[in-house]
């Protein structure tokens, strides 16, 4: 796995790695948000995902959601992990991590990442059931970035 | 005259099934923009829900159908975003 604090990787995300390497002295809370494959969509049974990205530009945006959820919340630092490719019901897709001197910060913050990450980093997947597979729905993006507004807040 | 430029248009996710590939070339006359890259690659499944809630990204960042385009920008087609959980 890269080193970075944001990144994108194809294998397992160790999540108790990533958030023992965030804690710092001036930290007094560690916030995690840790997004699993869940075994079903509306019931129907999910046998696997596939995630896939516009890659460089899914990094991209995602270092400017880091960076913004510093900026805007005044925590410590950000980690943001997605995982690409194939994978298994239980395994984390997407990890956050937040460190912040206060806990309201750090909740704030983790919230925020994961909510506009999941309306503005372009990464889709594909649900695999039984009997077929779909890309899933998606949100709507919002209309500053239909309109070329271009920001990812 | 009318100049021609080339520019490359990516497909991701449910697009690049309907188009039936993850790239194209597409040439284009002077002045065009990205929405006019939408139109021309609106051929297969024109009628599926996606191409109205795509957005457009033109060297990377996130652009609208306004945008004018240059000689060798690569414009992205992107169906609404399922990242995360």
């Amino acid at each position: 796995m890269e080193t970075g604090l944001v990144a994108i990787v194809r294998e397992r995300i160790d999540a108790a790695a990533v958030m023992d390497a965030m804690k710092a002295g001036a930290d007094g809370a560690v916030c995690v948000f840790d997004g699993i494959v869940r075994d079903n969509t509306r019931r129907r049974r999910t046998l696997y995902l596939d995630y896939e990205a516009y890659e460089e530009m899914a990094l991209g945006q995602m270092h400017g959601l880091a960076a913004e959820a510093v900026a805007k919340f005044g925590v410590r630092e950000v980690a943001l992990v997605h995982r690409l490719g194939r994978l298994e019901v239980g395994e984390t897709s997407v990890l956050i991590v937040v460190a912040s001197a206060h806990r309201g910060a750090a909740f704030e913050a983790c919230r925020w990442v994961i909510d506009t990450l999941k309306q503005t980093v372009p990464i889709w997947k594909k649900e695999h059931f039984e009997d077929g597979a779909v890309w899933a729905d998606g949100e709507p993006f919002p209309e500053a970035i239909v309109s070329g507004g271009g920001a990812v807040r | 005259m009318l100049l021609a430029m080339l520019v490359r248009v990516l497909f991701f996710g449910v697009l690049r099934d309907l188009v039936g590939a993850p790239e194209r070339i597409v040439e284009v006359a002077d002045g065009a923009t990205a929405g006019d890259v939408v139109e021309l690659c609106r051929t297969s499944g024109a009628s599926h829900a996606v191409w109205t809630s795509i957005a457009l990204a033109v060297n990377q960042e996130y652009a609208g159908r306004e945008r004018l385009l240059a000689e060798g920008d690569e414009v992205a087609l992107l169906p609404p975003v399922s990242g995360g959980l």
